[in-house]
């Protein structure tokens, strides 16, 4: 599965305002509200089930990125997005480090194979330093956009 | 310490620092081998002294990583093999190859949390 079959290009947040765990996971839900993808009235359910994941364990897998996420029946098909936090965010990782990369997913609850499939893509390309590096200093959604492109296309992954 | 000591040549003690174990599994959960068995999987394999992969056809990835489980996309029915190097290597892949074939994920974090 390709980045541009489940990001919401117009709910990509190059710099997140947001510095701490749950802000982050408000942030971008809300961004996917703006962009459509989420009815306003499923925000806060949405929230709070990406919220209660967490607490499960991290969805930090190391190396900066963090990939919160939860099954949610509102949503058809899995959609996603992405944020770049600059500063870093304490997201409780598994290697203790902060999180500058979050890719969020909400998908529906019948489908574990979309997840698994968006999951494997987001960890392969993020095992490339140069893609990291790119998307770290990308400053506007339309860089992410085309990075995302780019990295889809096999760009970055031999 | 008493483990490197032992470890060493010339002490009558069998020589297993360089001992390999592997074991095929099929993936049982139906959500498949996502997040949190994966963090299961690492927390485990990381307290062992050997080194751990995870095969999955022609691709071998560090099974003390998550991020490098996440990139095998291991849905339900997947086989993988579990290869392990060091002196621990027949316990690792023995426990390991449990926690890939439990069916469900808050029976793994029973057991190991």
């Amino acid at each position: 599965m390709k980045f541009v079959d489940f990001v919401s290009s117009t709910a990509i947040r190059p710099n997140l305002a947001a510095g701490g765990k749950e802000d982050v996971i408000r942030e971008m839900t809300l961004a996917l509200v703006e962009s459509g993808d989420i009815q306003e009235s499923e925000a806060e359910s949405t929230i709070k089930a990406i919220t209660k994941r967490e607490e499960l364990g991290s969805t930090g897998i190391g190396r900066g990125v963090a990939v919160p996420h939860t099954k949610h029946p509102s949503v058809g098909r899995l959609v996603g997005t992405v944020g770049v936090s600059v500063e870093g965010v304490d997201f409780k990782s598994l290697d203790g480090e902060k999180v500058n990369l979050f890719f969020l997913l909400i998908s529906p609850p019948d489908r574990p194979g979309d997840h698994l499939r968006a999951l494997e893509n987001i960890s392969r390309q993020l095992r490339d330093d140069t893609f990291c590096k790119f998307l770290k200093q990308s400053k506007t959604a339309e860089d992410i956009w085309q990075l995302l492109e780019e990295a889809d296309n096999n760009q970055f992954v031999s | 310490m008493l483990s490197v000591k032992l470890l060493k040549k010339g002490n009558g003690m069998p020589n297993t620092e360089n001992s390999k174990a592997s074991r095929c599994v099929e993936i049982k959960n139906p959500q498949g081998l996502h997040l949190r068995p994966g963090e299961v999987f690492t927390r485990k394999a990381s307290e062992f002294a050997s080194t751990v992969s995870i095969i999955s056809g022609d691709r071998c990835v560090d099974g003390k990583s998550l991020l490098d489980i996440a990139t095998l996309g291991a849905t339900q029915g997947t086989k993988l093999e579990i290869e392990a190097h060091g002196p621990d290597a027949e316990v690792a892949v023995k426990v390991l190859a449990d926690i890939l074939e439990t069916k469900s994920v808050d029976e793994l974090t029973k057991d190991h949390n």
